[in-house]
């Protein structure tokens, strides 16, 4: 059997739909009329979380515990939250993170920063202190003011526990627990209404553009100064917006957003499952593991935001900071142990470019070798938004029970193998060109020339650009407009938490060349879409899916960006 | 017959607990004369759980293809001495209906959901486990507890949908602290005092329930099949906490379990196989004590990874690499990993068959329902996928027959399993997977 048809269309759609974008840049001159998703209700992320309760409650306050994964959709955990439940083991895991919570925020040493008042006497209740808390805390966590019966409600639960444990304190650990458990806060709502500029459409209110503002570029709940706006009717207008937006994006906090997103872009979150082989990688440890990953996101925020310099140099570039743990991986040492040394690679090395980071080589690999075709498949897929189809069933693997196969050298005399069988090589012809360029990385991201005292091949080709080695397929990378595509495509998509699909294709389009016009910077990119109409747009919502047998809708996951850009070709 | 408790077996099982109190066992007044029912003629719980195993079996080497009396072969010889609680099914097929295969992961979403996905990471319908417990789990403290043995919580196939997945608990010290820690009432204890906490925390869900009401009425109609979803997973946790308030009713093999070391989780096999036999142990108590009736253990990935410590080459990539060996006619380093899968699952058998339970075991109570993702993983074949039933199911199963399906569709046996477990369902299955024909052979 060989690879089917509509695989093949797929993959070839993906690059048709880059190259339309890039004709298309250039042609769009303002923003096209937006066309907005319909509402959505989004679990927060991990990160999301965490980072709340630090806004809300202080750096004191410790989160301990395990989230519920999400599933990508779309190639993003963000566009997945939309479709992702609360199962009854992850309720209890929020209930039980909830009071730890609350615990720690009512315990002696935080209470200070965690609540803006003290009770009269802490054996009793307080009403007018109570409320005081639950509205402020409230606020912060529902992404705006509770009402009078909410407020009422939490009164209630409160000053039971205060008089059953005669403890002012127990009594708002318990409403804020309350809180921390409720949808309101565990989700993240487009609540919208009548959009008064426009007869029969809706619109976001302004407490869910703020929060839409806020999660996009902080990855945290909107701030005092947010919610205030939101109040004061100021998101009502784009200036509005527009200035908070550049309040957001001058704020140190950016950095956060910039890490999220690109954590989520490149699946950093597998760094949490990855594991190497302690006696083929003795080097690879916890340490550098995390090491690594930190050194990926360092690279990324200097290069995008300190530097502020172009995106596609990302795949060029020789700068890196390197950890004492790295330091074993490069055979190298640095300056400070104990902490980061900024280095720039000479200009012969191999390390250039964030493919080459351990970050990302090692990440996409197995726990005892390297793999060219998981390498080249990330690229395709996180760095190129291309889908590289799933291999195929029923393959003939005859080639190797042949004798003469049975030992293979190196990862391109095993390939080759794969290659001879019309199935495999379809696919393999994708990935692998670009995954054997990196085959200098071990699985453990160290430098090598030879596998198996066989010198290492690393030619390879890019969309019909060809190269030497890795630095040439940064090279290559740079100058590929689906690289730059991608990161609109999956920006645009992380912001609004849905997939970008084929109405979106003008916005894309425009956002590119708004991208392009700018240099490249992230910044900008980032400022586009924070102010653009279609970031902030909704349209009415769609009918549900009722699967059979009181089944729940399930959305179909994973519209990849091929998909997407199939769609547009 | 009634059986007789030994003064010596209650206090091995108190030694073994770390809190003991002194009082009369009250777990044989509870039966009927023959240890077959509850004394007011209340059946026994029937409990249904799933065991998978990645990459299946080699070609011919699980079973003898011929129907009837089951006859394992090599690859599956761990599991003779409990052929009297199997039920094999072969070649029972999944038709695409021009859906293109996702490998290692049609093969096990059409055998436990009935359908065959669109895509990779597309879960059309619930899967087989959590139909059955929403039909029996509400009466326990969990609906389900879920496990893995190879280190990440998204390793686990039992899903309402795609977004909706029960993630797995992977150690042992993290399922013994859940089920074991806060809110396990010790059923031997002398005492029996409700934690004063307990009430308040209703307190707090019946607060959360208020807003979730009003929440519920803001969102749209697909979430608000979310939300129903929420307000599952409220109900459960009133469900635990008015346990929590109840003097449990203890079974035999009840006893508190000591609590695990904690230890290293991953993908090593030995790592894989030690956490299994703990958790696996940990499991069975929890059955008996009667937290939950319904469970998952996923021993490997379908993309199995799992390896021997200080190689390359995984489960999975041997499947696709490593040549047939000329003289045995099969991969060999593949067949000893399958090897070890159905020792594992032998491990796992008989830890439900040590656990008594009125005049039998937990195993005689209890229908496991085991299978893979592929029937040829070295061609990612999604047909014949193996699958078993393990238990009688309260005597409503027979035991040592192999089925062949003859290429009928594999929904058959998903089917099969939840008329077992007393769902009332006259077909399961969407499009050419979607069938009425009960497997009558195995069926008691």
């Amino acid at each position: 059997m060989i690879l089917s048809r509509a695989a093949i269309r797929g993959w070839l759609g993906a690059l048709a739909g880059a190259a339309a974008l890039t004709a298309l840049a250039g042609c769009a001159k303002s923003e096209p009329v937006a066309v907005g998703p319909p509402p959505a209700m989004r679990r927060l992320t991990e990160q999301q979380y965490r980072n709340t309760i630090r806004d809300v409650f202080g750096p004191g306050v410790v989160v301990v515990g395990r989230f519920d994964p999400i599933t990508r959709e779309g190639g993003l955990m963000a566009v997945g939250a939309a479709s992702a439940s609360i199962t009854p083991s992850g309720f209890e895991r929020f209930g039980e993170l909830a009071e730890s919570i609350a615990e720690q925020v009512v315990a002696p040493g935080n209470r200070d920063y965690g609540l803006p008042c003290a009770p009269t006497d802490p054996k009793a209740a307080d009403a007018a202190c109570a409320r005081k808390i639950y509205s402020g805390a409230g606020r912060l966590l529902y992404r705006r003011a509770l009402t009078d019966a909410e407020l009422a409600r939490l009164a209630r639960l409160g000053d039971q526990v205060t008089s059953t444990l005669g403890d002012f304190y127990e009594g708002v650990s318990f409403g804020l627990a309350a809180m921390l458990q409720s949808p309101e806060f565990l989700f993240v709502t487009d609540a919208t209404e009548a959009d008064p500029q426009a007869a029969g459409k809706l619109r976001l209110t302004a407490h869910a553009r703020a929060a839409r503002l806020s999660f996009f570029l902080w990855d945290s709940s909107p701030d005092d100064a947010l919610l205030a706006a939101a109040e004061r009717g100021e998101l009502d207008s784009r200036e509005g917006l527009a200035t908070q937006a550049q309040r957001l994006l001058k704020s140190p906090r950016l950095e956060e957003g910039v890490r999220a997103f690109f954590s989520d872009l490149l699946t950093l979150d597998a760094f949490d499952q990855m594991q190497k082989d302690a006696t083929i990688y003795p080097s690879f440890g916890l340490v550098v593991a995390e090491d690594a990953r930190e050194q990926l996101l360092r690279t990324i925020v200097d290069h995008l935001l300190v530097k502020s310099e172009d995106y596609r140099e990302l795949f060029t570039t020789r700068r890196a900071p390197v950890s004492g743990a790295l330091g074993m991986i490069y055979s190298m040492p640095v300056k400070d142990p104990n902490g980061w040394t900024d280095v720039e690679f000479p200009k012969d090395s191999p390390y250039r470019g964030i493919v080459t980071l351990p970050g990302f080589s090692a990440l996409h690999s197995h726990a005892g070798r390297s793999s060219p075709t998981l390498r080249g498949r990330a690229v395709r897929e996180l760095i190129m938004c291309q889908k590289v189809p799933d291999p195929p069933s029923n393959v003939d693997f005859s080639k190797f029970n042949h004798a003469s196969v049975t030992k293979v050298n190196t990862a391109r005399e095993r390939l080759d193998i794969h290659n001879t069988e019309k199935a495999c090589s379809s696919c393999h012809k994708i990935t692998d060109p670009i995954g054997l360029a990196l085959e200098h990385f071990d699985g453990a991201a160290q430098f090598r020339t030879v596998e198996n005292d066989v010198v290492i091949d690393t030619r390879g080709e890019l969309d019909g650009v060809k190269y030497d080695d890795a630095a040439g397929l940064g090279e290559a990378l740079s100058k590929s407009p689906a690289v730059t595509n991608c990161v609109v495509n999956r920006a645009l998509a992380y912001a609004r938490g849905r997939a970008v699909g084929k109405d979106d294709n003008a916005m894309v389009s425009w956002l590119h060349e708004k991208f392009a016009s700018d240099g490249y910077r992230l910044r900008g990119l980032l400022e586009t879409i924070a102010t653009s109409e279609a970031f902030y747009a909704v349209s009415p919502p769609g009918p549900a899916r009722v699967a059979p047998g009181a089944t729940p809708p399930a959305k179909t996951a994973a519209l990849d960006g091929a998909a997407t850009l199939e769609n547009r070709s | 017959m009634k059986r007789k408790l030994h003064r010596r077996s209650v206090l091995r099982g108190m030694l073994g607990a770390t809190a003991v109190g002194v009082g009369l066992p009250l777990f044989d007044c509870f039966l009927n004369e023959n240890g077959t029912a509850f004394a007011n003629g209340a059946p026994l719980p029937v409990r249904f759980g799933t065991w998978f195993w990645g990459l299946g079996h080699n070609p011919g080497r699980g079973v003898t293809p011929v129907s009837g009396p089951l006859e394992f072969r090599a690859e599956c010889a761990p599991l003779e001495s409990w052929k009297p609680y199997i039920n094999y099914f072969s070649d029972f097929n999944a038709p695409m209906d021009g859906r293109v295969s996702a490998v290692h992961f049609t093969g096990w979403v059409a055998a436990r959901t009935g359908t065959v996905p669109l895509r990779g990471g597309d879960i059309p319908d619930p899967t087989l486990d959590v139909l059955v417990s929403d039909a029996i789990g509400g009466d326990t403290r969990f609906r389900s507890l879920d496990l893995t043995s190879v280190g990440d919580p998204k390793d686990s196939y039992t899903l309402r949908s795609a977004g909706s997945r029960n993630a797995a608990e992977v150690s042992p010290i993290a399922l013994y602290n859940r089920v074991f820690g806060t809110g396990f009432a010790d059923p031997r204890a002398a005492e029996f005092k409700p934690d004063p906490k307990i009430a308040l925390r209703q307190s707090v869900l019946s607060a959360v329930r208020e807003q979730s009401q009003d929440f519920s009425k803001t969102v749209g109609a697909a979430d608000r099949v979310r939300m129903d979803e929420y307000f599952s997973a409220i109900r459960q946790m009133e469900q635990q906490l008015q346990l929590s308030l109840e003097k449990p009713i203890v079974s035999e093999s009840c006893v508190l379990p000591t609590k695990p070391a904690e230890g290293p989780v991953g993908v090593e096999l030995e790592t894989v196989e030690a956490n299994h036999a703990a958790m696996t142990d940990l499991l069975t108590i929890a059955l008996a004590c009667n937290q939950t009736r319904v469970f998952n253990m996923l021993f490997s990935q379908s993309l199995s990874m799992v390896r021997r410590a200080g190689e390359a080459h995984t489960h999975h990539t041997l499947t696709h690499e490593e040549p047939v060996d000329a003289k045995l006619g099969y991969q060999a380093e593949v067949a000893w990993y399958n090897v070890r899968s159905m020792e594992a699952l032998a491990r796992f058998i008989s830890a439900f068959g040590k656990v008594k339970e009125g005049a039998g075991t937990l195993l005689d109570n209890t229908l496991i329902f085991a299978n893979s993702d592929t029937n040829n993983a070295k061609v990612h074949s999604v047909d014949g996928v193996p699958v078993m039933f393990i238990g009688r199911a309260g005597g409503r199963l027979k035991g040592g027959l192999h089925v062949i399906g003859g290429g009928d569709p594999i929904s058959r046996v998903g089917l099969t399993a939840l008329q077992v477990m007393g769902l009332k369902l006259p077909t399961w299955g969407t499009a050419s997977l979607r069938t009425a024909k009960t497997i009558t052979e195995v069926v008691a």
